[in-house]
């Protein structure tokens, strides 16, 4: 039940980035060369408007719930910015709150997490736990924090009260330990809620109990929710609008409405078509991404999805690493190719491993490496790869596969929603020709 | 007694029933359990965590913990399997019973790389097996699971998750057992890579002829990849079938409100089942589903139904259903509707 939100903004994020150094050995960290970032939130532009259900949706790794910590000031932005209240003159910023300014924010946005048993401390009773918050921000004490346990513990339905009071979460069963998580959120009578996978622990007969639950609580209490998952299915149930993520970036934000009945995201298509419904009629989808979500340290040139995309076009970003990966599926497909022989015409891949847009084959003998791509390309030609080759020529005695300059679109307009694909919007560099 | 000469039962169940010892007494985690597998078949097995399934999984294999044991029959190609020695039941394991984890992290050796992963697992198993053959029966094995022979020397934390699912699928098929046993195998991964590995599973048949008997908590993967499935309640199964027509037309009642909860893309109403799966040191007399079920009678809270066979050729154990099908008569006093205790939240699951 979607209800109609409110336009005044609760929050921004503007440009926010949040990347994160990894550590490499000492040597390269003294001299400062191979230190690889994360980007694991990657220029995300996003409003949270009141009263609203906003969905973030993405597989691990896709920076969903590094976005949503950043709200709380718990991850540090890197770039861009994340205003609290913009309307009210930007005061709030997030992003430059400290100590005593960064507390007073965590009591307006609270946060519920995913896995219950972790998110409360074992050796506190749930009357200590629930009304800690209250203790850490000085807001209550003695009979008045009593109180507001109570109330909050009825509000969340953990009643008879004084069933649940002196109990320990070990005692509680999962949906009831979500429950006093989310009592624990709501105490300090926050704004905005984060969830961040509430449900997804719980068994099947008591998620949609929980979710019931976040919904009366927020249209009593007039919260306003970032709903973090990777469930498609309950986002399409619970929220106003739903962003989709991938390797940090959102690809498609818009209505619920909207991106369910016309999923235009390539990713997004192929997220609506992996779920398994529970649908005898349904059979098992084979015309899925291949791969895996890319390493983010090191994203694909172009777009970050075009790897796996089923419709990738010439102009999305192809690569070395794509070329040996379509070698690879090749030693993979046919049982009767030769892959010892074809190995050593070929020589040693690990060269293709850094992401450049000319990719030089490391065997000497040109015409047989040739011959080699020469039957991969004629095993399935309908490869989108092929399309965004350029050359193919001789250098150095070696053979170089050169590909088209690549783009990496950026979210663009389209038919009530946003998306970040080169086939969709004004500018498109590619456009479709059903767009 | 007679073994049955069906060729095509793989592995045959019953009135299975495997129990833990607790310090508050015997735990019937898998109460009389009857069903058939055949050749090349997928049975789904699903219920809410707690109900035996990982332990009607792990009993079939002889993988229980000490302080376990199993009664009853269960027959792998005609076999007696509760009769084994420890030393036959694990000259079974690997050869013909195969199992595949949750967390494949967990279970490969991060010292080891994948190709010695395969020559331990063959060489334990098939003595004597030449360098060459393990090389040709490993590479195949990753190739049918789409994993390129080019990371055959790489070490398991050099591979993504679904990867590591593949290698642990390739693993136990390179054994080609009969009868592989796959626990939750996709609940760690993401949607798309679970759709992978689903449709690897599916098709596992068609390569190695494996019956594989799927244990998730997730309705859409049984109604996408398996031909029947059977519902687990409280230790017992309370409903087996075709898959398509138990989702079509559910029987029991938990079945029904199994599927009702469920949310998927075409949900408009959240429904949900009041209380929890019982304690089963102590469970509820007559059907243990009876104090959750909103068809309950007054028959159910006293005497257990049997597993009767519905007219669409699902079974079934429930008083209301048989009774709807006219398989048996209650009298008004038997099909008073029972009077339910309020159930709180503090029964909930």
């Amino acid at each position: 039940m979607p209800t109609k939100p409110e336009t005044a903004l609760v929050a921004e994020a503007r440009d926010l980035s949040v990347h994160y150094q990894l550590q490499g050995g000492a040597l390269s960290r003294l001299l400062g060369v191979g230190a690889r970032r994360v980007k694991a939130v990657d220029g995300v532009t996003v409003e949270l408007r009141r009263g609203e259900v906003l969905g973030v949706v993405g597989e691990s790794g896709s920076g969903k719930t590094t976005l949503g910590r950043a709200l709380l000031g718990l991850a540090p932005a890197t770039g861009g910015s994340l205003t609290y209240h913009p309307s009210r003159g930007g005061t709030q910023e997030i992003t430059s709150l400290k100590g005593a300014d960064l507390r007073r924010l965590r009591t307006d946005v609270q946060m519920v997490f995913q896995d219950p048993s972790a998110a409360l401390n074992p050796s506190m009773t749930i009357e200590e736990g629930i009304g800690h918050p209250l203790v850490i921000h000085k807001i209550a004490s003695g009979d008045e924090l009593h109180r507001r346990v109570v109330a909050a513990l009825e509000r969340v339905g953990l009643s008879p009260v004084e069933r649940f009071l002196s109990k320990y979460p070990s005692d509680l069963s999962g949906g009831q330990k979500q429950r006093a998580v989310i009592a624990r959120a709501i105490i300090l009578e926050p704004e905005v809620l984060v969830a961040d996978e509430p449900v997804s622990m719980l068994d099947m007969s008591v998620r949609a109990k929980i979710l019931q639950l976040m919904l009366d609580l927020k249209n009593d209490l007039g919260l306003t929710y970032l709903y973090i998952t990777h469930d498609l299915a309950s986002a399409k149930y619970f929220c106003d609008r739903v962003a989709i993520m991938y390797l940090g970036r959102i690809v498609e934000i818009g209505p619920t409405e909207e991106i369910f009945a016309h999923p235009r995201h390539p990713y997004t298509q192929a997220l609506l078509k992996a779920i398994p419904e529970p649908d005898p009629d349904r059979m098992v989808p084979r015309d899925l991404p291949r791969g895996e979500i890319p390493d983010a340290a090191r994203p694909p040139l172009g777009c970050s999805f075009h790897p796996r995309c089923p419709v990738a076009t010439p102009v999305c970003g192809w690569e070395s690493r794509d070329l040996r990966a379509l070698l690879e599926q090749h030693w993979v497909r046919d049982a009767d190719v030769d892959y010892e022989a074809e190995r050593s015409v070929v020589g040693d891949l690990d060269d293709l491993d850094r992401p450049q847009r000319t990719a030089r084959l490391a065997g000497r003998d040109v015409a047989a490496v040739r011959d080699v791509l020469d039957r991969v390309r004629a095993e399935d030609p309908d490869e989108p790869l092929w399309g965004g080759v350029r050359r193919v020529g001789e250098h150095g005695g070696r053979l170089e596969v050169e590909f088209v300059e690549g783009v990496d679109p950026p979210l663009r307009a389209a038919g009530g929603v946003q998306v970040a694909c080169v086939r969709y919007g004004e500018d498109a560099e590619w456009p479709d020709e059903g767009s | 007694m007679s073994a049955p000469v069906d060729p095509d039962v793989v592995l045959q169940a019953e009135d299975l029933r495997v129990w833990y010892g607790t310090e508050r007494g015997p735990v019937r985690a898998v109460d009389e359990v009857d069903f058939t597998l055949r050749r090349g078949e997928i049975l789904g097995l699903v219920g809410e965590s707690g109900c035996g399934k990982s332990t009607l999984g792990r009993g079939l294999l002889g993988l229980l913990p000490e302080g376990a044991a199993r009664d009853g029959v269960l027959r792998f190609q005609g076999r007696d399997m509760l009769g084994l020695s420890r030393r036959e039941q694990n000259r079974l394991r690997g050869n013909e019973l195969g199992m595949i984890f949750q967390e494949p992290l967990t279970r490969l050796n991060p010292l080891m790389r994948i190709s010695e992963h395969f020559s331990e697992t063959l060489r334990v198993h098939e003595k004597g097996i030449s360098k060459d053959e393990v090389e040709r029966r490993s590479l195949e094995a990753l190739r049918v699971m789409g994993i390129p022979p080019t990371r055959f020397r790489a070490y398991p934390h050099e591979f993504s998750g679904g990867m590591r699912q593949r290698l642990m699928i390739a693993l136990t098929l390179v054994l080609r057992p009969s009868f592989v046993v796959a626990d939750e195998p996709t609940t760690a991964l993401d949607v798309l890579v679970e759709a992978q590995i689903i449709r690897i599973l599916h098709d596992l048949r068609d390569t190695f002829d494996t019956s594989l008997l799927l244990i998730t908590h997730n309705l859409g993967i049984v109604a996408e990849a398996c031909d029947r499935v059977a519902v687990m309640y409280a230790g017992k199964i309370v409903e087996i079938g075709e898959a398509a027509e138990v989702f079509r037309h559910p029987q029991h009642p938990y079945t029904r409100e199994l599927l009702r909860s469920t949310i998927s893309l075409s949900t408009t109403g959240l429904n949900f089942i009041e209380g929890a799966p019982p304690d089963l040191t102590t469970p509820p007399p007559g059907c243990r589903f009876h104090p959750r079920c909103p068809d309950a009678m007054a028959v159910c809270a006293t005497r257990e139904p049997s597993a009767l066979d519905m007219p669409g050729g699902s079974r079934a154990a429930c008083w209301a259903a048989a009774a709807r099908h006219d398989l048996l008569t209650l009298d008004a006093e038997e099909s008073a509707p029972l009077e339910r205790e309020e159930l709180s939240v503090a029964d909930e699951a």
